[in-house]
């Protein structure tokens, strides 16, 4: 039994063993805050209207895609902009199994992952010779080869006009309301944070670590390169193509918009503003991008009530101000959302003592 | 037994020779003191033989086997592994993780027994977490094992380097001056670890070092280089009074003068 001074908030905790001390949530403080989150989120679509619930589907989808960019580019330093085109890898790899051959989306999802992370490995293997900038363009390379495959293929992919998938059913279970995706969504989306968390406490995630802290010393310190590089932009891919296989069975309609090198830079930001090579910094990321173009329109609409016409041009203003958001956060917070709200937290854990 | 034969290896940078016709043998459990002034191509050698540098001709050979055309990590592997000059931490990283990464050759989870964790991942890692905090112990670095590497002194990144060249098991160990920019007390700190290591696990220890006094003291022999060549080789009492050493150091001092 421990007593403890109820007011400051984890002093006197101590760990007793190998296990504790590598423990994410040792402290029950931790323990508890998570479970009231899980809480929150299986109870929020009994509170909110559908609207709501589809905004949080999206952004469980996005977060799943940013985890996957962060692997990749936070955690293992390889840029990628083709991070839109491997989603779009999942999406038609779900499109096309279900609606080609019949098998089941249930099927399909998995194998959407395994399609994406075999192209994004193959599109890795330039990664042992090319860094930075020259990376970015061979990147950038794949984001136009994968398009341009999938709007010229069309006898597989539909072309422009796409695919379009049957409402998801899990047995008699419908899916294809937003609240049904809604609790399919936010399991793999747990899972997905879970295992990207124990990933970078464990060996292959600290040799991805290692690469992007410092390629040379790892190679001596007996890590193969370029299998690393390659299992994480599989690994990144594999993500990227969850995302976009749950996407497709979300929104049901499958095109080549959808997967564009918007889409890639939209995720590189999400991961910029959230922080790179930060779990939390991905979740961050992905709620903030898919939340601004929301906000915005509230905002516009809102000022719209005051200043007839003013929404209009504060509507076309968007992308500017989304690009001004960016270059604000390279500028003042380079470690993201994340770091901010760490320094926020740091300030209160030991408070009264924050000094 | 010879651990490590150097043979006439030669390595070119252009016009310049970092290295020329160099041999050199190794014998196992020594430790061999290389020494020369800056430029001399002493990096150079260690770098050939973990192979970050390809050599221009020559072969190096470990434990038999041939091992001029093997990348670095497959020698890493075979049992050399190093510590630099320049100190090449992973920096974001704790010291912890700095060390337990020496372990990665010595573990087996893969990225699903990662993810999973709970289980096979997480009792490796009890099982290497124990031995890294052996070498934290030896290394006397217990109170900063979660700090992140980039924030300690430059004295204690140089000891987290050692540990995680240690932490791999090696057979061979290079050291590219350990005791570089250190005060006298952290160079005897540092001096004991070496001696320490030699004694404990018989590793093999190829040393690059300034310092005449610590070479002496802890060197089985010395090989000195000049201009990429070497150009004596011996027990330190011998290589002390070589005339060509003398010439070598004290040559460089008079053109040094005239500048
Ligand atoms: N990567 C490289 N590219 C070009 N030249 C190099 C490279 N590495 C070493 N050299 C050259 O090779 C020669 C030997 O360098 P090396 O670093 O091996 O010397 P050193 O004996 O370790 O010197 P110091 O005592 O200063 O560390 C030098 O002339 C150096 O400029
Ligand atoms: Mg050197």
């Amino acid at each position: 039994m421990r007593l403890r001074f109820p007011f400051v908030m984890n002093c006197g905790l101590f760990t007793t063993s190998y296990r504790e001390d590598m423990a994410v949530l040792f402290a029950p403080a931790a323990k508890l805050k998570v479970a009231a989150i899980i809480g929150f989120l299986l109870a929020f679509p009994l509170f909110v209207s559908p609207y709501y619930v589809s905004v949080a589907n999206l952004i469980a989808i996005a977060v799943i895609g940013a985890l996957g960019l962060n692997i990749l580019t936070g955690f293992t330093g390889q840029i990628s902009i083709g991070h839109g085109a491997f989603m779009g890898v999942g999406a038609y790899t779900v499109g096309v199994l279900t609606t080609k051959l019949g098998l089941s989306f249930w099927v399909a999802l998995p194998l959407a992952g395994l399609m994406a992370a075999l192209v994004g490995a193959v599109f890795g293997i330039p990664s042992l010779r090319l860094k930075g900038l020259y990376l970015a363009i061979a990147t950038l390379a794949a984001q136009v080869i994968i398009e341009y495959t999938i709007i010229h293929w069309t006898s597989l992919t539909g072309g422009s006009a796409g695919i379009v998938l049957e409402p998801l059913r899990l047995g008699t279970l419908s899916l294809g309301t937003d609240t049904g995706f809604y609790y399919f969504a936010l399991l793999l989306t747990l899972a997905a944070v879970v295992f990207t968390v124990n990933l970078f406490r464990s060996r292959v995630g600290r040799a991805f670590m290692a690469v992007r802290d410092r390629d040379i010393a790892a190679s001596v310190t007996g890590i193969n390169l370029l299998r690393h590089k390659v299992l994480a932009f599989g690994l990144s891919a594999f993500y990227a193509g969850i995302a976009g296989a749950l996407l497709a069975g979300y929104t049901r309609v499958i095109t080549p918009e959808h997967f564009t090198v918007d889409v890639s830079v939209k995720y590189l930001a999400m991961i910029i503003i959230g922080g790179l090579g930060s779990v939390m910094g991905s979740i961050y990321g992905a709620l903030f991008i898919t939340l601004l173009p929301i906000l915005l329109r509230a905002l516009a609409d809102f000022a719209g009530t005051f200043f007839q016409g003013i929404e209009n041009l504060l509507l076309a203003m968007q992308t500017a101000l989304f690009g001004l958001i960016v270059i604000l956060f390279l500028i003042f917070e380079p470690e993201g959302l994340a770091k901010l709200w760490q320094d926020v937290k740091n300030y209160f854990r030991l408070w009264p003592f924050s000094y | 037994m010879k651990q490590l034969i150097v043979r006439e290896l030669s390595l070119h940078f252009g016009g310049v020779a970092a290295l020329f016709n160099v041999s050199l043998e190794v014998n196992k459990g020594e430790i061999l003191a290389v020494i020369g002034p800056n430029g001399a191509g002493k990096t150079s050698l260690l770098n050939c033989i973990n192979g970050l540098y390809r050599p221009s001709s020559g072969r190096i050979i470990f434990k038999d086997r041939d091992i001029t055309r093997f990348p670095p990590h497959c020698r890493a592997k075979l049992g050399i592994s190093r510590t630099f000059q320049n100190i090449e931490l992973f920096k974001h990283l704790s010291v912890l993780d700095n060390i337990m990464l020496g372990r990665h050759l010595h573990m087996r989870s893969g990225i699903l027994a990662g993810s999973i964790y709970w289980g096979w991942a997480q009792r490796e890692e009890v099982v290497h977490r124990r031995r890294v905090e052996e070498i934290i112990d030896f290394l006397e670095i217990e109170s900063v094992r979660h700090k992140p590497v980039g924030m300690l002194p430059y004295g204690l990144q140089k000891r987290v380097e050692l540990g995680r060249a240690l932490a791999l098991e090696p057979e061979l160990l290079l050291l590219d001056e350990p005791m570089a920019g250190m005060n006298a007390e952290e160079k005897e700190d540092m001096a004991r670890f070496i001696l320490d290591i030699a004694e404990e696990w018989g590793t093999t220890m190829i040393l690059i070092e300034h310092d005449m006094g610590v070479v002496m003291d802890i060197s089985d022999r010395v090989a000195v280089f000049d201009f990429g060549q070497k150009i004596a080789e011996g027990v330190p009492a011998e290589v002390r009074e070589d005339p060509r050493v003398i010439e070598a150091y004290l040559g460089h001092q008079t053109t040094a003068g005239t500048c």
